[in-house]
């Protein structure tokens, strides 16, 4: 029977988004994006090496309000990417499958995520208060 | 990549709408996939009116009520009608489900009803599931023995033995699983998908079959067994409650293990 001419059924574009694909989606994307900033550290630091005007430069930039939003996605990811990945080792392990455990590490991985998030920016926030 | 394989006419447009007749007090839409590659090319959208006072409750019910009363063209598997034989597995309000375990009040607003997804389709609901039994074939789902057993007696287990086999031999191969993950989707040539997978464990666990480091070696490979990333999609959508992603964590479990 040909089979080449059928349609393909209706995928990504009708299934109901859910924790389990959505955070599983994240992971990989969030994964992609710590490359940018490890990227982004590795820039910060050859400028340091460099010498105090270049190191000026970049520090002004990553101090603008440009700046300090993408090193706020960049913990957000980071936060993320950290916490999902111990959930990942857990199911490498073999354990938390059971489908109401992975709807309770999910929930329990994001609280982590946003948490440690804004832990690391009150710590921030006083810093440059006291410092400066 | 597979997900830009949108074929032309995979397009979908919006189709006929059949009105249920006057007087109802609690009309639902079921909004239907339909194809026929002889009168219907490019897929459509049907919108059906169901008078949920004059039909039963389960999705299937409701897709039989419109073949015997409205529409006798639609095309659709089914057989049972209480969840033991897989046929009519389909995307009902946007996940994999048995229609007829999927009760009509639980869905909020329109029904959606789609096949499964990311297969080719037959016609209307009835998508190939071809290449998904060869991909079961190749697992090699018998019991294998090193020498001929006598018929005449018996094959034994212990109860601890047995029930290793809870949770695997229950699966009706509905395939709800497999069409639910993303990385089925993506890699339905290489990758053996849930349901399969479920499947070779079910065979692994088996404590007569004697060909278990067989059955691993084929699945120690890159894309068979390894293109699972725990998205979980598959046990979220089991209308039997199994867990696919738990027996694949055992089966890469074991391969690490005896190493």
């Amino acid at each position: 029977m040909k089979t080449h001419n059928r349609p393909l059924s209706p995928h990504l574009q009708i299934y109901k988004p859910q924790l389990t694909s959505v955070m599983s989606i994240c992971h990989r994307a969030t994964g992609v994006a710590l490359v940018a900033g490890a990227l982004l550290l590795v820039w910060w630091v050859i400028a340091a090496a460099v010498g105090p005007e270049v190191f000026d430069k970049v520090q002004k930039f990553l101090t603008s309000w440009l700046g300090i939003l993408i090193l706020f996605i960049f913990t957000c990811t980071l936060m993320y990417h950290l916490c999902n990945g111990i959930r990942h080792l857990f199911w490498d392990a073999g354990y938390g499958f059971r489908l109401e455990d992975v709807y309770k590490s999910g929930w329990i991985t994001l609280s982590i995520a946003v948490l440690l998030t804004s832990i690391t920016w009150i710590f921030v926030i006083i810093l440059r208060t006291t410092v400066i | 990549m597979g997900w830009l394989n949108f074929s032309k006419n995979a397009k979908i447009s919006v189709g006929h709408t059949y009105k249920a007749r006057k007087g109802g007090v609690r009309i639902k839409n079921f909004k239907v996939y339909r194809y026929d590659p002889d009168k219907i090319p490019n897929p459509r959208l049907d919108t059906y009116e169901i008078d949920l006072d004059n039909c039963q409750p389960m999705v299937l019910d409701a897709l039989i009520k419109i073949k015997n009363e409205i529409d006798t063209t639609l095309t659709f598997r089914r057989s049972c009608r209480e969840g033991i034989c897989g046929s009519c597995s389909m995307n009902v309000d946007g996940t994999n489900t048995l229609a007829c375990l999927k009760s009509i009040s639980d869905i909020k607003g329109d029904v959606y009803i789609y096949p499964l997804p990311h297969m080719p389709v037959i016609k209307d609901l009835v998508p190939d599931l071809s290449s998904a039994y060869e991909q079961l074939t190749s697992i090699k789902p018998w019991l294998q023995v090193d020498k001929p057993h006598s018929i005449a007696k018996e094959h034994k287990q212990s109860p601890r033995e047995r029930d290793k086999l809870d949770g695997l031999w229950e699966c009706v191969l509905c395939f709800c699983c497999s069409t639910a993950c993303p990385s089925y989707w993506w890699n339905s040539k290489s990758f053996l998908g849930p349901a399969v997978l479920l499947q070779a464990y079910r065979w692994i666990s088996d404590s007569r079959d004697k060909q278990t480091e067989e059955r691993l070696n084929m699945l120690d490979e890159p894309f068979r067994l390894y293109r699972c990333h725990t998205i979980m999609n598959c046990t979220n959508t089991c209308p039997k409650g199994l867990n696919p992603a738990k027996a694949i964590a055992e089966v890469k479990k074991l391969l690490v293990l005896r190493k």
